[in-house]
């Protein structure tokens, strides 16, 4: 059991309840293949530095969860037939990642703002 | 012909160039995550590209892994590959 992190950007003319029915669909997929969701963080729209498919905006969302090494395999398959998803990027994280992210979400400070200077 | 030459009394305080330090080492960050923009863009000069190791003074290992970040963030649209007046 992995610990990974994934970032998906939904079309932007994606409404609220089909944004989360989306959601809802890849994390009943990660259930399924025995997965679970450690930390589910939707952004909602935001514009995108550059035009991805002529548009300019995207609903982001990114989930950080632990799964068996080959369900990023499945995961990948779905992605890339699903067309509501414009771009999407999966990353495993290392025993510092997993410590930053809980530091962040529980609201601990993490080094970088001392190295904001 | 006047000395042009002018003499100070105190020799003038050019300012030693100041240690540049490894920020990630000083403060001890361990991870460097591809979401924090903000934090990245202190490591991308106003084209977005990454700046050199001789200007920011990071170590090679945490240069490599903010290169990793910043590469990252870009892919995921939240930093420009190229623009002008990033800052």
């Amino acid at each position: 059991m992995n610990n990974y992190e994934m970032m998906v950007i939904f079309t932007p003319v994606l409404s609220d309840d089909e944004f989360k029915a989306a959601q809802k669909r890849y994390t009943d997929l990660l259930a399924a293949n025995g997965g679970e969701v450690v930390n589910s963080n939707p952004w909602g729209l935001k514009s995108l530095a550059y035009p991805i498919e002529k548009k300019t905006t995207g609903i982001y969302w990114v989930i950080e969860y632990k799964a068996p090494s080959d369900f990023n395999a499945k995961l990948n398959i779905q992605l890339h037939r699903d067309e509501q998803v414009l771009r999407h990027m999966y990353t495993a994280l290392d025993k510092y990642a997993v410590e930053y992210n809980d530091r962040k979400k529980k609201g601990i400070p993490t080094g970088n703002q001392k190295a904001e200077a | 012909m006047a000395k042009n030459e002018i003499k100070y009394l105190t020799a003038i305080k050019t300012d030693k160039p100041r240690k540049k330090y490894c920020r990630f080492k000083k403060y001890g960050i361990r991870y460097i995550d591809y979401k924090d923009v903000e934090f990245l863009k202190k490591f991308v000069n106003d084209q977005g590209k990454i700046l050199p190791r001789r200007l920011t003074g990071t170590s090679l290992k945490y240069q490599r892994k903010l290169s990793d970040a910043v590469k990252k963030a870009r892919q995921m649209a939240l930093l420009p590959y190229v623009t002008d007046l990033l800052k």
